[in-house]
């Protein structure tokens, strides 16, 4: 079978991140999985085990200073190099920031087509891609060159088929073109246990109803209680109750877990667009006509400082 | 400095939006178009650095003749003047030829600095940034809350999953900003008389260099064979708070195994 190319997401906390194991497992489909690596000095040593348990048969990695100094440019011609080299059937990347820009760079160096968002592939490379805020479902294809795609988080369930990767160390040759955006510094910021916003099963998200930065207390508390992320609206970061970087919606994150409980959120079409394909989702606002009720699965109305301790209280009970 | 900041017209995000039954591209006929959101604030940020350091603002748009509401739209903010990029030839152009016209454009324009939003709302793909960059052979700062300007400097800062990043680079860069850099401008009365004077000029593709063949449905690198809506979510059940809110929430979880 031929070789198919995932490129892996990790964070330096956690390690390899959930899309990164879908990716693998669509992969298997599609041929043998080898996984690139792209890092810091050692990640595929720290990545390895993890990327084997979830069926790469081999490990690319590049890693140090020259790749992990700057931002995706080199990273970029790394994958390039090895794409001419090795021609996979295909190559997958996360849809996150970063996996989208490598593979912007990857389209334009090898002239090739490139699909973003997907939620399926094919055999044959047909892509799914969910479109306009999860309103339309699409059905498309690179025309040009090799299946390019990016992979949304929460597109499939991940299973495990464990192999044993053998890892090759590529050398990198990256140029000065590529070195020109230099990272300068990386801040860690406090996160905590929660699972990641994007790749979460479950999402708790609060609105303008939750009234201050305060009383989001609320909404994490549900959220931990459930094993779920935290999410906010729009309305709610703009208001400064909670970080832009939780916020859900058309200029936020998207989202696609199994279930998103909505918390004192209208449901204007802004905060719809970004949780829509949700497959459960729970509401809770006073006001009845709010229109988060029209896509609810189970809608409260109701106050929801009344309404959530009682639910927390429940689940504690039950536990 | 010499600025160029890229404009989209994009459908509505808040209307219903569609692909052409026709040939599966964005049906912008039906749509009601407005400047993509997160360009203004891309605009905004050029503002700011003019006004702080001096030199000019140029809008660039690629899009067909309506794209024109668009361009006065933002010049009405107070960019000095616009390019347009406009042939019937592009319509339905995939991202990576959409860069290459794009990267031709700018190639004429000698721009120090190349702001765009970070993505737009009807594609969100936001590969441009990088895509123009890696044509053009300049550093691209994508995805910035902050942005400052020392001399050749640039500094950004951009949100990750795990914290931020402070990255830098030199002119000339291409900078995609978030909507969390600042809080764009109204256009003044003013600014809406004088953008109706300011000039905008347009090129065809026969301007850029580029071929007719390299670009629009026939050359794009990708193709939508098919696309359906999906049906509409419809509400579930709907209960009033009657003092068991909490509860009643809580079994209806635990029965789809959530508790």
């Amino acid at each position: 079978m031929s070789e198919v190319l995932v490129v892996v997401e990790a964070t330096r906390e956690f390690g390899v991140k959930k899309v990164t194991l879908e990716m693998l497992t669509l992969a298997r489909e599609l041929g043998t999985v080898s996984a690139v690596v792209l890092g810091g000095a050692g990640a595929a040593e720290a990545l390895g085990a993890k990327l084997g348990e979830y069926g790469a048969e081999k490990i690319y990695a590049a890693e140090g200073e020259e790749i992990d100094g700057y931002l995706v440019a080199p990273k970029a011609t790394v994958v390039a190099e090895l794409v001419k080299r090795v021609q996979p059937a295909a190559v997958l990347l996360a849809s996150s920031q970063e996996g989208k820009e490598i593979a912007a760079r990857l389209a334009v160096k090898l002239d090739n087509g490139i699909l973003t968002d997907v939620v399926g592939l094919a055999a044959d490379g047909t892509a799914t891609q969910v479109a306009f805020a999860g309103s339309t479902i699409v059905k498309s294809k690179v025309t040009k060159g090799l299946p390019l795609v990016t992979v949304r988080p929460n597109s499939l369930n991940p299973s495990p088929a464990a192999a044993t990767p053998a890892v090759e160390q590529l050398t990198v040759s990256v140029t000065d073109a590529d070195k020109l955006a230099k990272v300068v510094e990386r801040v860690a910021e406090q996160k905590g246990s929660r699972p990641e916003l994007t790749e979460a099963s479950i999402v708790v998200s609060g609105g303008r109803g939750v009234g201050n930065a305060d009383n989001f207390k609320l909404v994490e508390e549900l959220a931990d209680l459930l094993g779920g992320a935290v999410g906010a609206s729009r309305a709610a970061v703009d208001s400064g109750f909670y970080p832009h970087q939780f916020q859900v919606g058309q200029t936020g994150k998207t989202v696609s877990p199994q279930l998103y409980v909505a918390l004192g959120i209208s449901g204007a079409i802004q905060h719809r667009a970004g949780m829509q394909t949700s497959k459960t989702i729970v509401a809770v606002n006073k006001d009845g006509e709010a229109p988060i009720f029209e896509l609810a699965d189970y809608g409260v109305v109701g106050d929801l400082f009344k309404i959530v301790p009682q639910a927390a209280e429940e689940i504690r009970k039950r536990k | 400095m010499n600025i160029v900041v890229l404009v989209k017209q994009v459908p509505d995000s808040g209307a219903d939006r569609n692909l052409r039954p026709d040939d599966n591209t964005v049906d912008r006929g039906s749509a009601n178009n407005v400047i993509n959101e997160m360009d203004e604030y891309a605009i905004e940020e050029a503002l700011k650095i003019k006004e702080a350091h001096g030199g000019e603002v140029t809008i660039l748009t690629m899009g067909p003749d309506r794209a024109t509401e668009s361009i006065r739209k933002a010049l009405s903010m107070g960019p000095d003047k616009a390019v347009h990029v406009v042939d019937d030839a592009l319509h339905g152009s995939c991202a990576v030829a959409t860069s290459k016209v794009l990267a031709a454009a700018l190639g004429q324009l000698n721009a120090d600095l190349v702001i765009c939003g970070a993505e737009s709302t009807d594609g969100r793909v936001q590969v441009m940034p990088h895509m123009i960059a890696e044509r053009l052979g300049v550093a691209a700062l994508t995805g910035a809350r902050k942005l400052t300007v020392d001399g050749a400097t640039l500094t950004a800062e951009r949100q990750t999953e795990e914290g931020y990043e402070v990255v830098t680079a030199s002119t000339p860069a291409v900078v995609s900003v978030w909507d969390t850099i600042n809080e764009p401008r109204y256009p003044s009365f003013k600014g809406i008389m004088a953008a109706k004077k300011k000039p905008v000029q347009t090129l065809s593709l026969g301007d850029l260099g580029v071929a007719p063949t390299e670009v629009g449905v026939d050359g794009a690198t990708s193709a939508v064979l098919e696309h359906t809506k999906r049906p509409p979510r419809s509400g579930g059940e709907k209960i009033t708070d009657e003092g068991e809110g909490g509860v009643k929430l809580v079994e209806f979880l635990a029965t789809e195994k959530f508790v």
